[in-house]
């Protein structure tokens, strides 16, 4: 490779629907490491954004729970596979915004990458779990299963660029809902890189969508939106989560606040599922 | 001349200017008809989609916006053409056509349902005295492809069912193998057999080629005494679009310069979300001026589009994005 070779410089665009734009708004914000220093141009999107994101999400819903539960295991596995063959891209980003050794990233991609796994693995178990056969008074089969809430917003967690987030979007669209994530406001590469992997998993458009930008400016927007299911606010402090969930109130969302224990829990995957019972009469 | 008061936009949009005493040029034949087209000018095809294309960046803020929002909802011709439409569809069409919103008293009833001949007495009934107009579409809707005389039976029985709108479609094949004087004719003879109904008479650009052809067929239309010039049928894969429907707006404007008479314009067919409608609406304005933002010169042919219009009413009104499933759907 020449010297004199111009820089082939990226933009980390959103993810809205299986595409990459950049932001309605037209703007972008920098990106620096720990100690200031540049890292990346990041599209700084929109509560324009962000209803295109839900738009894309609501579309997409139906159809990835009307996938098998076992189908929807392979294209979250199949995002770990990508992820291990971009891992040295994902380890610098983590490093860069994490303020890292690459030892240390390294190590936390591993575990990020382990959990997208662990998640894969739940879709198909998770029934059996939340799951259950009621016993009733008369000739039925009663069951109670475990179905998605929906449209999930996400207010990923500042810090953890890359472990907290696989959490924060991963337990969600495991048990099928769809997602719109808010990335980290200051180390939002990572987030979008994982983005950028999902296009090559097989996820449906829509499925997951990444809005970066300032937490503050877009994350009322998701808050208050009436056609979001739920919410995860584990990216906010407490004051500003007493705001959102406030306003998350006015559509009887559920709103969950995440604590660090959460990390690759069943409460995650608990979080964002509604129960629908059915009677099946017996012997028909 | 009735102006809103609503003006979308600064502009320098003209006004029409009627010239005094100006009155419809008589048509006494197919030459004669061929002669008063051939005064017309080409569509500068390249520029009406650029200029239609450019007035769709306009964006209306604010109390602009909740006003044109409000405008377009009456405007709406809420329309059911199915072959699975039953009198229960068409009542609960009817129903919300009254009150799009039944939770807020301040929304406008939309203009007029749409439905075919065989329902508009049911139609009538449900709508009783209220504001909102019986739309039927009518002449063998959408092909046009049946004999005069059925045509007409199909205009006569609307009509005495009660409809006080009629759509009809011109004869596209006619039209585009050269036998004009039998489109216009048609259309005379409709608009004698809607005894005084208002003539919307659609056009269906997506089918006519050029917008050359839009612009003629716009004037035999007019020169025939359509009371509304309207886009499409929505059953062609081309429906309404912003530069077909701009140079019918040129062509409402340059008739109403000509002769005086104020036409109005429909377009239907593919509009579903209130971005589309209000860039509609600038484009009326930016051509014929403020004096065609009203329902009497400027229909919204349409059904999903009334519930975008209404949640981005609440959306102005509340700040927060709505769910689509808060208004009741088909």
């Amino acid at each position: 490779m020449s010297e004199d070779r111009l820089d082939v410089r990226k933009t980390y665009k959103l993810l809205i629907n299986g595409a990459f734009p950049r932001s309605e708004s037209g703007r972008s914000y920098e990106v620096t490491t720990t100690k200031g220093e540049f890292v990346a141009n990041v599209a700084q999107g929109s509560r324009k954004d962000v209803r295109d994101a839900v738009v894309a999400a609501r579309a997409a819903q139906a159809k990835w729970w009307a996938q098998s539960a076992y189908g929807r295991g392979q294209v979250i596995y199949r995002l770990a596979e990508m992820a291990e063959s971009r891992r040295d891209e994902l380890a610098e980003h983590v490093r860069l915004c994490e303020g890292l050794s690459p030892k240390k990233a390294q190590a936390r991609v591993s575990r990020a990458i382990d959990r997208v796994v662990w998640y894969a693995g739940w879709t198909d178990k998770i029934a059996q779990i939340l799951g259950s056969s009621n016993p009733v008074a008369g000739p039925f089969f009663n069951f109670s299963v475990p179905v998605p809430s929906g449209v999930v917003g996400v207010v990923a967690d500042q810090d953890s660029s890359l472990e907290a987030f696989v959490d924060a979007v991963l337990a969600p669209i495991a048990v099928g809902n769809t997602v719109v994530a808010i990335a980290s406001e200051k180390r939002p590469t990572p987030a979008a890189l994982l983005g950028e992997m999902t296009a090559t998993s097989d996820f449906p458009g829509g499925v997951l969508n990444i809005v970066t930008g300032f937490t503050g400016e877009v994350a009322p927007t998701l808050a208050a939106h009436e056609d979001v299911d739920g919410i995860d606010l584990g990216g906010v402090d407490e004051d500003f989560a007493n705001d959102l969930a406030h306003s998350a109130a006015g559509s009887i969302k559920r709103v969950l606040r995440p604590s660090p224990t959460d990390e690759a829990s069943l409460r995650r995957l608990r979080a964002f599922v509604e129960t629908s019972t059915v009677w099946h009469t017996i012997g028909q | 001349m009735s102006t809103s008061p609503l003006r979308l936009v600064t502009s320098d949009a003209r006004e029409v200017q009627l010239p005094s005493g100006s009155t419809l040029p008589a048509v006494e034949s197919e030459s004669q008809l061929r002669g008063l087209l051939a005064g017309l000018s080409g569509v500068d095809a390249v520029g009406a989609e650029a200029r239609a294309a450019k007035l769709a960046t306009r964006s209306l803020k604010k109390t602009t916006k909740l006003a044109a929002l409000d405008l377009a909802i009456s405007m709406v011709d809420l329309t059911t053409l199915e072959g699975a439409d039953t009198p229960g569809r068409v009542t609960s069409l009817c129903t919300k056509a009254l009150h799009p919103d039944p939770s807020d008293a301040s929304v406008p009833s939309v203009a007029a349902v749409c439905v075919y001949p065989d329902l508009v007495a049911h139609a009538r009934h449900v709508l009783g005295t209220s504001s909102v107009k019986v739309a039927a579409v009518a002449t063998s809707f959408p092909s046009g492809r049946a004999s005069l005389n059925v045509k007409l039976l199909d205009v006569r029985e609307a009509v005495t069912a009660g409809a006080d709108e009629i759509d009809m479609v011109i004869d596209r094949g006619a039209f585009l193998s050269g036998r004009l004087g039998q489109v216009f004719d048609e259309v005379v003879a409709v608009k004698e057999a809607c005894d005084g109904a208002p003539l919307k008479v659609i056009l269906e650009t997506g089918e006519l080629v050029t917008y050359d052809n839009v612009r003629r067929a716009s004037w035999i239309a007019m020169l025939a005494g359509a009371d509304f010039i309207k886009t499409s049928t929505g059953k062609v894969s081309v429906s309404s679009t912003l530069p077909a429907a701009l140079v019918m707006l040129e062509a409402v404007r340059d008739f109403a310069e000509a002769t005086g008479a104020l036409v109005g314009v429909k377009v239907a067919g593919g509009i579903r979300s209130s971005k589309d409608a209000l860039r509609y609406l600038v484009v009326v304005n930016e051509t014929t001026g403020s004096a065609w933002l009203t329902p009497d010169r400027f229909r919204f042919g349409a059904s999903s589009l009334l519930n975008d219009l209404l949640m981005q009413r609440l959306k102005q009104r509340s700040g927060a994005y709505v769910r689509a499933d808060e208004f009741s759907g088909d």
